[in-house]
């Protein structure tokens, strides 16, 4: 497959036979499992019970209530819940004036209409005035076939730029279900992004006794040749190429990141220090601008230089199509990561 | 072939023919997924008839000439709809039908310029089409050619702002050239538009933007042509919008009972069975 362009779209295109096809994954597709045990909605859960709690809390969505999961927290408590329809730029504004007014709004949409549509109403209504607004979005990075319109690839570098913002790239249903309260506790705005419908349990699996931390990097796996530095769902990725990798006996440490700022610069300064190791970072996101530069810049101005790899999408507008497909085209599959480090060694 | 003699060699096909021949092939389409848009496909059918049957001017085998009208897709979740059309009309070839939605396919689930002969624009960020058409009527105007700008976008998309800033634009200066399609079916993501972002009174407010405005049922075929043929002929001096109250499914009544129509659920063994339905009703 190669990347479409204005050109090709002359060219005729044959038919997949019926036993080879491999559908377009809808944004109604929860990220494929893979062996994992899942959780329904963890996200419009846990809201749900944070609001239980504190009466500030309520919840904003624009159009994509049954989208984001939120349609949970909706119906748990329905005079909390605000639908503003389609409309983005409302949506963050007005959740700017309800947290004015002392109120503690979660506000879902997808990720490209937060970080593309209702950007400058973020930066300045929300960010400028370091409102506690929380928004959460879904369709993080390339989690849809659909293409560009909906593949949020630079949403984390649109936020790192953004003073005052915390951003979170969660793994798993532990980290979601994880984070919420302490989103809650957190006086500022925040940025996360969000797997939902059901999402997989993959920290506790290698680490049982794996808690999110809001601004902490935590180590997940040991491994003497090799230190992943990821986030989001790449860490599931990094944690399963690393179990394919000890097999051919290559030792990967996994060090999962799921605040991308403030940066956990202590821990992966730490980490990366233990000399021998190549560094390699795993994002579901475009190389520019995201967790790998930061890792970058981080070690660079310490003076710590390892041997270092980014894996991450490339800077282009990708393609449409089903999804395993799509992350196997652009690296971020399980093959593909372990195919990549096996290459750099 | 030129679009007369194209118009002229097609025109025993009935326009409530060509509507169920939309129908049809977007249920095959949506067989090959097993899921898809096919509620706003068989909702909009019939204005999607009257655009390419009796409305446009376009040449088949040179999608990209200069004098055709534009047709512009901001809904880029109705792509399955508009291939259909695009099929129907010759544009895109029926034998890719199987690649709908598929790897390397030029038809992919949300509409792009960059794949697809006859798709002018890439949709699916809602509420980009219409200042896309705003800037293409002016564009038209400068190079002194007569084309009509049409812009198909939804009801969902009347709650973006960006709407709003181009149907203003569009009146401020005065493109008669533009032609607005809004397929009010009444249906979002999360439920019904009037229950969630309440657009109306609507034809109010584009009169008060200063558009001229229609409303019809768009599944009336007869009501949708007059209204396009008076969209295009009105002494106004500014743009038109024609709404279209759609009922989503149109054409089967089994999905249209269904209650969550924005992305329907069929399960596999119905696609033979809305086929059956769609096929008792086909017109001459
Ligand atoms: C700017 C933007 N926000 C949100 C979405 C997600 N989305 C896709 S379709 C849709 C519903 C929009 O309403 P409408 O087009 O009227 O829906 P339909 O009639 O097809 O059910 C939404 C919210 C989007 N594509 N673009
Ligand atoms: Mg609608």
């Amino acid at each position: 497959m190669t990347m479409n362009s204005l050109a090709r779209k002359h060219e005729p295109r044959r038919v997949i036979p019926k036993e080879e096809r491999a559908a377009t994954s809808a944004m109604i597709a929860s990220l494929a499992a893979e062996g994992y045990d899942t959780v329904s909605a963890p996200f419009g859960h846990a809201l749900a019970e944070a609001a239980r709690k504190d009466d500030r809390i309520v919840g904003l969505t624009a159009d994509l209530g049954k989208y984001t999961d939120l349609h949970i927290f909706a119906q748990a408590m329905p005079e909390r819940f605000y639908q503003m329809g389609m409309a983005e730029q409302v949506l963050v504004s007005a959740a700017a004036g309800m947290a004015r007014e002392g109120f503690l709004p979660f506000a879902t949409t997808y990720a490209v209409f937060a970080a593309r549509r209702a950007y400058d109403f973020i930066a300045m209504a929300i960010a400028e005035e370091n409102l506690p607004v929380k928004i959460v979005c879904a369709l993080p990075g390339l989690t849809t076939g659909y293409g560009p319109s909906h593949q949020a690839t630079e949403d984390l570098a649109i936020f790192r730029g953004l003073p005052n913002m915390t951003i979170i790239d969660p793994c798993d249903a532990c980290d979601i279900a994880g984070m919420v309260p302490q989103l809650v506790a957190h006086p500022g705005p925040v940025y996360s992004r969000l797997l939902r419908g059901k999402v997989p349990s993959v920290l506790t699996r290698h680490k049982p006794d794996y808690k999110f931390q809001l601004g902490k990097a935590q180590l997940i796996r040991e491994g003497a040749d090799v230190l992943v530095v990821s986030t989001g769902f790449m860490t599931m990725r990094a944690l399963d190429a690393a179990v394919a990798l000890e097999r051919d006996g290559i030792g990967v440490a996994v060090l999962h990141c799921p605040t991308i700022k403030p940066l956990d610069t202590a821990t992966i300064l730490a980490e990366a220090g233990k000399s021998g190791r190549l560094v390699v970072t795993a994002e579901n996101h475009t190389k520019v601008g995201g967790l790998g530069e930061a890792v970058a810049g981080t070690l660079l101005s310490n003076g710590v230089t390892p041997s270092f790899r980014m894996i991450g999408l490339p800077d282009d507008f990708l393609e449409a199509g089903a999804l395993p497909t799509l992350h196997d085209m652009y690296g971020l599959s399980v093959a593909k990561v372990a195919e990549q480090i096996r290459g750099w060694l | 072939m030129t679009e007369q003699s194209r118009v002229a060699a097609l025109s025993n096909v009935s326009l409530e023919r060509r509507a169920w021949n939309i129908r049809r092939k977007a249920l095959l389409m949506g067989e090959v997924q097993g899921q898809g848009y096919i509620g706003q496909a068989l909702g909009i059918a019939d204005v999607l008839a009257a655009s390419y049957f009796h409305a446009l001017d376009y040449r088949a085998e040179d999608p990209e000439w200069e004098g055709r009208d534009r047709y512009l897709l901001s809904i880029g979740h109705y792509a399955i709809a508009l291939y259909a059309v695009l099929m129907e009309a010759g544009i895109l070839p029926e034998e890719e039908l199987e690649t709908y939605g598929m790897d390397d396919s030029r038809m992919p689930m949300s509409g792009m310029a960059s794949y697809t002969p006859g798709m002018e624009i890439t949709g699916g960020s809602l509420g980009q089409g219409l200042g896309i058409a705003v800037g293409m009527a002016l564009g038209l105007k400068r190079k002194r050619n007569p084309a009509f700008v049409y812009n198909l976008m939804s009801d969902g998309e009347l709650g973006e702002g960006s709407t709003w800033e181009a149907a203003m634009s569009g009146a401020h200066h005065k493109l008669d050239n533009l032609i607005c399609l809004v397929d009010f079916n009444d249906q979002q993501a999360d439920g019904k538009s009037t229950e969630m972002l309440c657009s109306e009174p609507l034809g109010d407010k584009w009169a008060a933007f200063g558009w001229h405005v229609q409303r019809v049922d768009g599944n009336d075929l007869a009501a949708v042509v007059e209204a396009f043929d008076a969209a295009r002929a009105a002494d106004h001096v500014g743009p038109r919008v024609i709404i279209f109250d759609t009922t989503m499914c149109k054409g089967v009544p089994f999905l249209e009972a269904r209650e969550i129509t924005h992305f329907v659920r069929v399960e596999a063994d119905e696609w033979s069975k809305a086929l059956a339905v769609l096929d008792e009703g086909k017109p001459a």
